[in-house]
This record gives structure tokens, C-alpha cells and sequence, in this order.
């Protein structure tokens, strides 16, 4: 009995982190559209780079329940980080630049931290607020370094590995921005699955529970804190070395205002919600300027408003009706196409 | 000798409001030691004080001969202190099996591994799977907590307070709140308790006490009153007069 007991617990235990169908289907698709649509890798390329930035938020507010209304503080970071290395020679193998801008980031978000974990929602949003407007406004102070308003001047990404050179169709940018993506979601899904991913999801859900039974409540919401602001640093770093750009814009409110807006759509803490809500978002960015470029943000708006109204779970069902519909009939399974979500942020 | 769990002169005041007097408490090790007083009388606050969510204005709290006053709580749970709460405070979104996984992982030393999944370390589902048989939770282990009975979740409250394998265990009004029918599991639950874990028991029903109790503090104001065998209570003019005669 207790044996089997001990099977089933560790059957059900792992269940959780093993890799559903859709999820292959899911890259799958994303690689097809990559090949398909070879004269849209820069918008591609944008959607790629904002998924991994999403994806970064939802690692503290899915997970750890930490809300931000600064992450864009970390992305600026990466983003000068990688400029400036490239500006100056220092460091011209793009990789290696990457890596390097994402740990300036972490070590951004390793200190400020300590102010963020203190405190409830309200008072996280405005900390968190209040370092992504200190950052922007020492980026503007110290323009000698930045290039203040102008931008930095002369970004020249080199060859990755010194092979694969940035192409003006961008056709490099957009499979580097996907290998990146890749990589860090799958140590994202390690980590989410694995038992301290587990504490975070504790940690949301009950903090008091969770110290009573000998979490480490503080340590934990620095430690994902802190690989957060990596991941947004690594973002960052993407959008300087794919657009060859860096400038105080990187800092804005609406970067990390426009984050919260794509987890409301894709939803949160399944993971797959930033990379879903950044696509989303961007098609319907790029449709209502096509319709209305004046008057855009409108439509925008009234689509968040519908979603929250709605509720996510509702429309994922109408979304998933026709092709569960079709799969019901092929395979006769029972609802095919599940989206899992905790909650709504 | 060295007690279980000890407190000397603690004191808690919230501003001009004295909750905790000079309470000093000694609990021998393998005790069934029940804490009882009228509504007010500051007993979660003692429970609060012990566990490290309240911090005392003074005096000490000594586990096993050690201090423990100045350490978190979570410390505290890796020390060998852990508790139930009178309200179930428990993980809605997760499933009785992640929550008794989180507390056996969290005092083997397995927390705060990140590359590791879950579900793949033997000797943790095997102590998982003997954790939720004991509280007879096997049937419901992958349902989410938020829809489970009352009554099983207050078995978990308590259950998982037991997963982080205490040598002193807090007890908060365990029966609290469950209905009738499904209260024998609870008391068959607290009864079963391993007899080397010394126990301490807040309760408000009376019979609860005293069929578990071979020692009662009781608490006035913040104050101790008396202490003694149950008969001794039981016989206590004082107690009596402030409390069991209320009640009566």
C-alpha cells in the first residue's frame, strides 16, 4: 500500500513539469512562422524580444506574486549595458555582451530587491515605479556616458561568434532572439517546476503558511527577484544589439506599463501567457494603426477592458471551441486544448 | 533538566494595551500540555510570540534548552517548532501532495533546489505518501486544496504542521469550526500523535482538553493562573470562579 502510495505521489508530483503535446505543438509554430514570413523578422524579432520581457515578469508576479510596475528599469539596464560594451570595444563577441549586460541587470536587481520584497502590492508598484524613474533620469543626468536624449552614438554589433553577421533583413536578429528566448524559457521552466519554484507559488498563495513550515520567505522572493531582473536585462540587451539602438526611451513608463497590459491578455503564471500576450499584443498594435493610426490606443484600451470584463478564462474557450471541436471529431477525445491559469494578476 | 519548550517572564504590550505578563511556561518533553482561558485571555498571542510572528516587548522562550526569541519563523519550523493555525492557513491554488511536499523538501534540505523537479527524489514521496495516509488525504492528494471539505482541510492544517516532523507541535484550536460528523477524524488525528513530540494544545472545548491533557495552564489576562494535572484544574476554587464557572 505505502509503496504504491509513494508511486503514485512521485507520478503526480512529476506530472506537473512534464511536457505537454501543445507545448511542442507550440514551438513548433512559432518555428514555422519564423520560416514562413521572412520579410517580417524585425517585427517578428520584436515580438520575440518582448516575449522573453514578459516572460520575465511573470516569473515574480505570476509565480512570487510581486507586482511591478518598473521592470523596464532592468531592461534599460541590459539595453545601455550592451551598447556601451559595444561602443567602446570592451567586449564584441555579441554572446558573450549579452550574458554580460543581463548580469549588470541582476546585480540592479539584486540590490533593489531588498526594497522591493518590503511592503504590500501598493507599496511594491511604487518602489518599483520609483527605481525605473531614478534610472531614467541618471541615464539623462550622466549623458556624457548615455548620450542623453540623442541616444548612445555608433553601436556596431559584430558577427555572433565572430560567423553570423546582423543582416539588414534582420533574418539573424530573429533566430538569435529565438535560440535566446528558448534557452532561458527552458531554464524558466526548469526553475518553476522544480520545489523552489513551488515555494514561490506557496509564497503567493499564503506567506504565513509558508514561513510556518520553514520557507525562507525573504530569501525566495529576493532570489527570483533578482533572476528576473536578468532575464529583463537579457531582453535589454537583445533590443540594443537587433536594433543597434540605445536610448533613454528604454527607461519608459509605458515599456513597463505595456508588460502588465500583455500578462492581463496572455495571462500569468502558466508561463506560455507573455509569450502568447506579446504576439497578441503586437498584431493588435500593428492592426489598429493600420486601421486608425491616429486613434489606435483607443482600441487598444477598449480591448483591455473587454478582456477584463470578459474574463480570460471565458475567451480562451471561445478561442479553443473550433479547434477542440475539430480534434473531438478526429480524435474523440474530450476537450483537446486546455490553457491552465492560476488567476488573473 | 532541560524542558521541551520554555518561556521565562515574557511580556507583550501593544501600546497601552498588556497582553502577555510575566508568563513563565515550562513544558516537559513528551508533554500533552493544553493552554485554556477565557476568550481575550492573549492565548494566540502566546502561540504568536512562540512561533516568532509576534515579537515579545521581553523576556526569553527557550526550545530544548536553546534560545530561540530572536530567530524567524521559519527557523524556528527547522528547529523543531511548528503549529496549526486557529483559521486553516493553507495554499488555495495547490494540492495537498505540493503542500506536504513543500514542508518534507523544505526540512530535508531540499527547497531551495531549482534544477531539480518535483516528484523525483524517493526518500520526500515516500515520507509525502505516508504523511497523506496517515491523515487519510490520499484520495483527494491532486485536488486543489480551495475545493476540498472543511473537514479535510483542517486535516491538512494539521497534517502538514506534522510534515515538518516537529518536536514540539502548537496545536490552535484544532477542532475549531469543523462540523460534528467529521470531527472523530480530527480528534483520532490529534490522539495518534507520535508520543516523543511534545504537544501544545489551545482549545476552547473543554471535553477536547481534558480527554488529551496530562497538564493545563491556565490563562488569565495574559497572566498565568494556575498550573496542574487536569483534577488539579478541575478542583481549583480560582478556576472555577473565572473560568470553567463562566462557562457552566
Amino acid at each position: 500500500m505505502t509503496t504504491n502510495a509513494q508511486t503514485d505521489v512521485g507520478i503526480l508530483a512529476r506530472q506537473h513539469g512534464r511536457w505537454h503535446w501543445s507545448e511542442f505543438a507550440f514551438w513548433i509554430v512559432v518555428l514555422a512562422v519564423g520560416l514562413a514570413f521572412p520579410s517580417r523578422y524585425l517585427i517578428m524579432t520584436e515580438i520575440l524580444r518582448l516575449a522573453l520581457f514578459a516572460l520575465s515578469l511573470d516569473l515574480i508576479l505570476g509565480y512570487a506574486g510581486i507586482v511591478s510596475l518598473g521592470h523596464a528599469a532592468f531592461f534599460g539596464v541590459g539595453a545601455y549595458c550592451a551598447g556601451l560594451l559595444s561602443v567602446h570595444g570592451l567586449i564584441n563577441e555579441p554572446v558573450l555582451a549579452l550574458i554580460v549586460a543581463g548580469l549588470a541587470a541582476t546585480v540592479l536587481g539584486f540590490v533593489t530587491s531588498f526594497l522591493v520584497i518590503r511592503g504590500v502590492d501598493l507599496t511594491r508598484l511604487m518602489v518599483t515605479l520609483g527605481i525605473a524613474l531614478l534610472m531614467e533620469a541618471l541615464a539623462e543626468r550622466f549623458s556624457n556616458i548615455t548620450g542623453g536624449t540623442d541616444g548612445l552614438q555608433g553601436i556596431d554589433i559584430q558577427p555572433i561568434f565572430g560567423v553570423f553577421a546582423f543582416d539588414m533583413f534582420g533574418k539573424t536578429g530573429f533566430f538569435y532572439s529565438l535560440a535566446v528566448l528558448f534557452v532561458l524559457f527552458l531554464l524558466a521552466r526548469t526553475i518553476v517546476h522544480s520545489p523552489f519554484g513551488l515555494s514561490l507559488r506557496a509564497i503567493k498563495n499564503n506567506p504565513l503558511r509558508a514561513a510556518a513550515v520553514g520557507i525562507p520567505v525573504n530569501k525566495r522572493l529576493i532570489a527570483i527577484y533578482t533572476v528576473a531582473a536578468f532575464y529583463a536585462g537579457i531582453a535589454g540587451a537583445l533590443f540594443t544589439q537587433t536594433t543597434a539602438l540605445a536610448s533613454l526611451d528604454v527607461f519608459s513608463f509605458e515599456r513597463s506599463a505595456d508588460l502588465v497590459l500583455l500578462l492581463v491578455i496572455g495571462g500569468s503564471g502558466y508561463l506560455y501567457g507573455g509569450l502568447i500576450g506579446a504576439a497578441v499584443f503586437r498584431m493588435l498594435q500593428e492592426l489598429f494603426q493600420w486601421i486608425t493610426p491616429q486613434y489606435w490606443m483607443f482600441w487598444i484600451g477598449l480591448v483591455l477592458v473587454v478582456i477584463v470584463m470578459v474574463g480570460r478564462h471565458r475567451i480562451h474557450a471561445y478561442a479553443l471551441w473550433l479547434p477542440n471541436l475539430i480534434l473531438r471529431q478526429i480524435a474523440g477525445r474530450k476537450a483537446a486544448v486546455v490553457l491552465t491559469d492560476n488567476e488573473a494578476p | 533538566m532541560t524542558y521541551a519548550l520554555e518561556t521565562s517572564g515574557l511580556d507583550k504590550h501593544f501600546g497601552g494595551l498588556h497582553v502577555t505578563r510575566d508568563l513563565s511556561l515550562k513544558i516537559v518533553p513528551g508533554a500533552r500540555h493544553a493552554l485554556i482561558g477565557p476568550n481575550g485571555a492573549g492565548k494566540t498571542t502566546v502561540i504568536n510570540q512562540l512561533t516568532g510572528v509576534l515579537e515579545p516587548s521581553a523576556g526569553r522562550i527557550l526550545l530544548e534548552g536553546q534560545d530561540i526569541t530572536d530567530l524567524p519563523v521559519h527557523k524556528r519550523v527547522l528547529r523543531g517548532l511548528s503549529r496549526t493555525f486557529q483559521i486553516n492557513q493553507l495554499y488555495p491554488d495547490l494540492t495537498p501532495l505540493e503542500t506536504i511536499g513543500l514542508a518534507v523538501s523544505e526540512r530535508l534540505g531540499g527547497g531551495g533546489n531549482w534544477w531539480r523537479r518535483m516528484g523525483t527524489r524517493d526518500d520526500i514521496n515516500a515520507e509525502i505518501a505516508e504523511t497523506l495516509e496517515r491523515f487519510r488525504l490520499l484520495d483527494v492528494m491532486n485536488d486543489r486544496t480551495s475545493t476540498l471539505p472543511y473537514g479535510k482541510q483542517r486535516l491538512l492544517e494539521i497534517a502538514v504542521a506534522i510534515a515538518a516532523k516537529p518536536r514540539v507541535l502548537l496545536l490552535d484550536e484544532p477542532a475549531a469550526g469543523v462540523p460534528e460528523g467529521e470531527r472523530k477524524d480530527i480528534l483520532a488525528a490529534v490522539a495518534a500523535l507520535p508520543r516523543d513530540v511534545t504537544v501544545l494544545l489551545i482549545e476552547h472545548d473543554m471535553d477536547l482538553v481534558f480527554s488529551f491533557a496530562d497538564r493545563i495552564s491556565v490563562l488569565v489576562s495574559g497572566a498565568l493562573l494556575v498550573e496542574g494535572t487536569p483534577e488539579e484544574v478541575a478542583r481549583d476554587p480560582q478556576v472555577k470562579a473565572v473560568y470553567l464557572g463562566e462557562a457552566a
